[in-house]
C-alpha cells in the first residue's frame, strides 16, 4: 500500500506521461497507431479530433484499462500494463459517461471509492467533506444521486479525484452536456487543479473551451496524433500565421507602410482606414510606429489570437474529401 | 509477467458494500418472502403428518426437512426449487449492471483488480443466501422445538447443518451461472431470462428428458420389460444424465444427509430406498461421505462457472 514518497514523485524534467509508439489495435485494425506524448507536470493538455479518433481509447491504456498492443508508455513512471494499482492510485479518472450508485447519497458514493482507494475512515471523511465543499456539492452531500442532474454528476466525478488527491487528472469529454453556466463552473474548477500544479489531461470537442484552459493541445485523427502544440504554434503551422491585428488608422499609404512590417504575411483593407494584418507574431506596436511614422492618427488597434475552432476547421478541410471521418 | 500488489485488495470493500445493498433491497426482500412462506407451508402440512405419527422416530426433527404431504412437496424439495432462483435474483445483473449503471470505469480506475470485484460480488451474494438460509434453517429447529417438543439431538444438528452448508454451495452453482450471464450479456434482461430459462430447463425439464434420453442412448432390454423391471444399463444411464443438473446432486445430496436410513445414491437402488425402512441408519459420516461426490461436483460446477465469467470478465472492455 505505502510506497516510498520519492517514488511518488517524478523529476519536474521528466515528462509525467510518456508514451512511444503507443498502438492499439481490436483485430487487425489499429484505432490507436503509433502515438508519441510526452505531458509535462502540471500541465493541461488537450485531446481533440473527430469522433473514433481514438481519444478515449489512449486515455484507457494510460489507466491500465485497455491493453496496450505495442509501444511503451508510463505514466509517474509506472507501467500501466504492469503495474496498474501504482499508476490508479496516482491517476484521478472522470469516464465520458459517468455513473454512480443511485440509490447512495453522494457521500455514500465517494465513501466506497475512498475505501477502495485504501483510506482509512477518519481521513476519507475529512476528504470527502473538502472535496464536496470544493465542488460545491456540500448541500446534497446526504442527497441520493438519483435526484443529481447531469452537472452535478460531473462535478460529484470531479469531487472524487479531488477527494483522491491525484497528480494526474483524466477528464474525458467533462462538459459535454452542460449547460453554459455549469461549463463555465467546471472551467473554473478544472483551473484549481491546475493552479495546484495537478496535471490535467482533457478530451473535448468544445474547441473554445480548450483553447481557454489548454497549455497544449493534440489533434486526434484516425488513431494518429497529427497535430500537437500550443495554439498559436499550431496556428502558423495550419493557417500560415499566428496573429491577426486589425488597425484602425488615418494616414497616407498606411496600408503599403503596414506590409513593410516584418512578420506581417497579409494586409487586407477592410474599408477606408480600416486594416487587417495577419501576422506570425503579435505586431501592434510595429502597426502603432507605422501609424505615427505617416503621421496618422491611431482609432484602434486589436489583436484575435487565432481560434482553434478555425485551426481545426482548416485543418480538416485540406483534407481529401471523407479523410476526416476516415475512422467516424 | 508478475502482476504488482494483491488481487484480493480492495474485495472486502466491495464485499460489504455489495452486501448491504443486497440486504437492503427490494429484490432480495421480495425472493424471501417468497422462500419463507412456501417454507412455512411445507412445514406447517410436515408437522401436522409428523404430530399424527406417533410412532417413536429417532429422527424426527430431519423428517420435517424431508417428510412431503401431497400436494406439497417437502421443505427440502421446495428450497431445491427456489435457491437458484434467488441466486439467479442476486447474479443476473451483476456485471452488466455496473456496465449500465456506467459505474464500471470509474470503480476499476479505483487501485483495484477486476479480480477483487467480481470475487466481492460473488462473495456478497453467496453470503446474502447464506445468511437467509441459516435464518430458514433456525425457523425450521424452532418449529421442530415448539410444536413437536423434542429437543433436536446433536446428530439431527449436525446433519441438518451439512444440509445448510451443501445447500449454500448449491446457490454457488446458479450464482456462478448467473454472475457468468451477466458477463456475457449487456443487457440484464436478456442475462435474467437465459437464467431463468437454464433454471426452468433443468428443474421442470431435464427430469422428463433424461430418462427418455436414456432410452434412446441405452434402449432396455425387451425381456426385463416382460419381467417388469427396469433396464438396469437404462436406469443407470438415466440417472447419470439426470446428475448433469445440478439440483439432482443437490436432492441426492440432501437424501443422504437428512435420511441417514439412505445406504446408496446407487442408480439402481435409489427408488427402492427412498423412505424404506431396511435396516439401521448409516452413522454420520458414512452418510456424509455418501453426500460427498454430490457436493464436490456442485463445488465444482461453481468455481468451473466461476472461472469463465473471471476470464471473461478480465478480457472485456470497460467502456459503455
Ligand atoms: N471494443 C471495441 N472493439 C472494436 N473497436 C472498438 C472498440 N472500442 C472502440 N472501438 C473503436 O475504436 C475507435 C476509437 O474509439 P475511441 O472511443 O477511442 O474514440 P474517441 O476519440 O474517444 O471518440 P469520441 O470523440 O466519440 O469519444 C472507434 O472507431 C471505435 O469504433
Ligand atoms: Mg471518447
Amino acid at each position: 500500500m505505502s510506497e516510498q514518497p520519492t517514488e511518488t514523485r517524478t523529476p519536474p524534467q521528466v515528462p509525467v506521461i510518456h508514451a512511444r509508439g503507443l498502438t492499439r489495435c481490436y483485430g487487425d485494425r489499429a484505432v490507436v497507431d503509433g502515438i508519441d506524448l510526452d505531458i509535462a507536470r502540471g500541465e493541461v493538455f488537450g485531446l481533440l479530433g473527430p469522433n473514433g479518433a481514438g481519444k478515449t481509447t489512449t486515455i484507457l491504456m494510460m489507466l491500465g484499462l485497455t491493453e496496450i498492443s505495442s509501444g511503451e508508455m508510463s505514466v509517474l513512471g509506472f507501467n500501466p500494463a504492469r503495474e496498474p494499482l501504482k499508476v490508479k492510485r496516482r491517476v484521478g479518472y472522470l469516464p465520458d459517461a459517468v455513473g454512480f450508485y443511485d440509490q447512495l447519497t453522494a457521500t455514500e458514493n465517494l465513501a466506497y471509492t475512498g475505501k477502495l482507494m485504501g483510506l482509512a475512515r477518519a481521513e476519507r471523511a475529512r476528504r470527502i467533506e473538502q472535496a464536496l465543499w470544493r465542488a460545491g456539492l456540500t448541500e446534497v452531500a446526504s442527497k441520493r444521486v438519483a435526484t443529481f442532474s447531469r452537472g452535478m454528476r460531473q462535478r460529484l466525478g470531479l469531487a472524487e479525484i479531488i477527494m483522491k488527491r491525484a497528480e494526474i487528472a483524466v477528464l474525458d469529454e467533462p462538459t459535454s452536456g452542460l449547460d453554459p453556466q455549469a461549463t463555465q463552473e467546471f472551467l473554473g474548477m478544472i483551473g484549481e487543479l491546475k493552479a495546484e500544479g495537478i496535471t490535467v489531461l482533457l478530451s473535448s470537442h468544445m474547441l473554445d473551451q480548450v483553447q481557454r484552459i489548454c497549455d497544449r493541445v493534440s489533434l486526434f485523427r484516425a488513431g494518429h496524433i497529427v497535430l500537437m502544440g500550443a495554439v498559436p504554434e499550431l496556428a502558423v503551422k495550419v493557417l500560415g500565421a499566428g496573429f491577426v491585428v486589425e488597425v484602425e488608422a488615418e494616414g497616407l499609404g498606411l496600408a503599403r507602410r503596414l506590409a513593410m512590417i516584418p512578420g506581417v504575411t497579409h494586409v487586407e483593407t477592410l474599408s477606408v482606414n480600416r486594416f487587417r494584418m495577419t501576422a506570425e507574431r503579435d505586431v501592434r506596436p510595429d502597426a502603432a510606429r507605422a501609424v505615427v511614422a505617416v503621421d496618422g492618427s491611431l482609432r484602434r488597434l486589436s489583436v484575435d489570437e487565432p481560434s482553434l475552432e478555425a485551426i481545426y476547421t482548416r485543418y480538416f478541410q485540406d483534407l481529401p474529401a471523407g479523410g476526416a471521418r476516415h475512422a467516424a | 509477467m508478475r502482476r504488482e500488489g494483491s488481487p484480493f485488495q480492495g474485495m472486502s470493500t466491495v464485499f460489504v458494500k455489495e452486501l448491504a445493498d443486497h440486504i437492503s433491497s427490494v429484490r432480495m426482500l421480495m425472493l424471501q418472502l417468497l422462500i419463507v412462506f412456501t417454507a412455512l407451508a411445507a412445514l406447517y402440512e410436515a408437522i401436522n403428518s409428523l404430530r399424527q405419527n406417533t410412532a417413536e422416530d429417532p429422527f424426527l426433527l430431519l423428517r420435517l426437512f424431508t417428510i412431503d404431504q401431497a400436494p406439497l412437496p417437502s421443505f427440502v424439495a421446495i428450497l431445491g426449487f427456489l435457491i437458484p432462483l434467488m441466486a439467479i435474483g442476486l447474479g443476473f445483473d451483476a456485471v452488466n449492471g455496473e456496465h449500465n449503471r456506467r459505474t464500471l470505469s470509474r470503480i476499476l480506475a479505483q487501485p483495484i483488480y477486476r479480480d477483487a470485484l467480481l470475487m466481492g460480488k460473488f462473495l456478497a451474494a453467496l453470503a446474502t443466501i447464506g445468511i437467509s438460509l441459516a435464518a430458514l434453517w433456525l425457523l425450521v429447529i424452532g418449529l421442530g422445538l415448539i410444536f413437536l417438543g423434542v429437543p433436536p439431538g446433536s446428530e439431527e444438528v449436525a446433519r441438518s447443518l451439512v444440509f445448510l452448508v451443501v445447500a449454500i454451495f448449491y446457490a454457488g452453482v446458479w450464482l456462478s451461472l448467473a454472475m457468468l450471464l451477466s458477463t456475457v450479456f449487456r443487457s440484464a434482461a436478456t442475462a435474467a431470462l437465459v437464467s431463468l430459462g437454464i433454471w426452468l430447463f433443468l428443474t421442470i425439464l431435464w427430469p422428463m428428458l433424461a430418462p427418455a434420453l436414456a432410452q434412446v442412448v441405452a434402449p432396455p432390454d425387451p425381456r426385463y420389460a416382460l419381467l417388469g423391471l427396469n433396464d438396469p444399463a437404462t436406469t443407470v444411464w438415466a440417472q447419470e444424465l439426470l446428475r448433469l443438473s445440478p439440483n439432482d446432486l443437490f436432492e441426492e445430496a440432501m437424501l443422504a444427509v437428512l435420511s441417514p436410513t439412505t445406504r446408496s445414491l446407487g442408480p439402481v437402488f435409489l427408488d427402492q430406498l427412498r423412505g424404506a425402512v431396511i435396516g439401521a441408519p448409516l452413522p454420520f459420516g458414512e452418510s456424509v461421505m455418501l453426500a460427498w461426490p454430490q457436493t464436490v461436483g456442485l463445488i465444482a460446477g461453481t468455481i468451473i462457472l466461476f472461472v469463465f465469467s473471471y476470464v471473461l470478465f478480465q478480457r472485456q472492455e470497460v467502456r459503455a
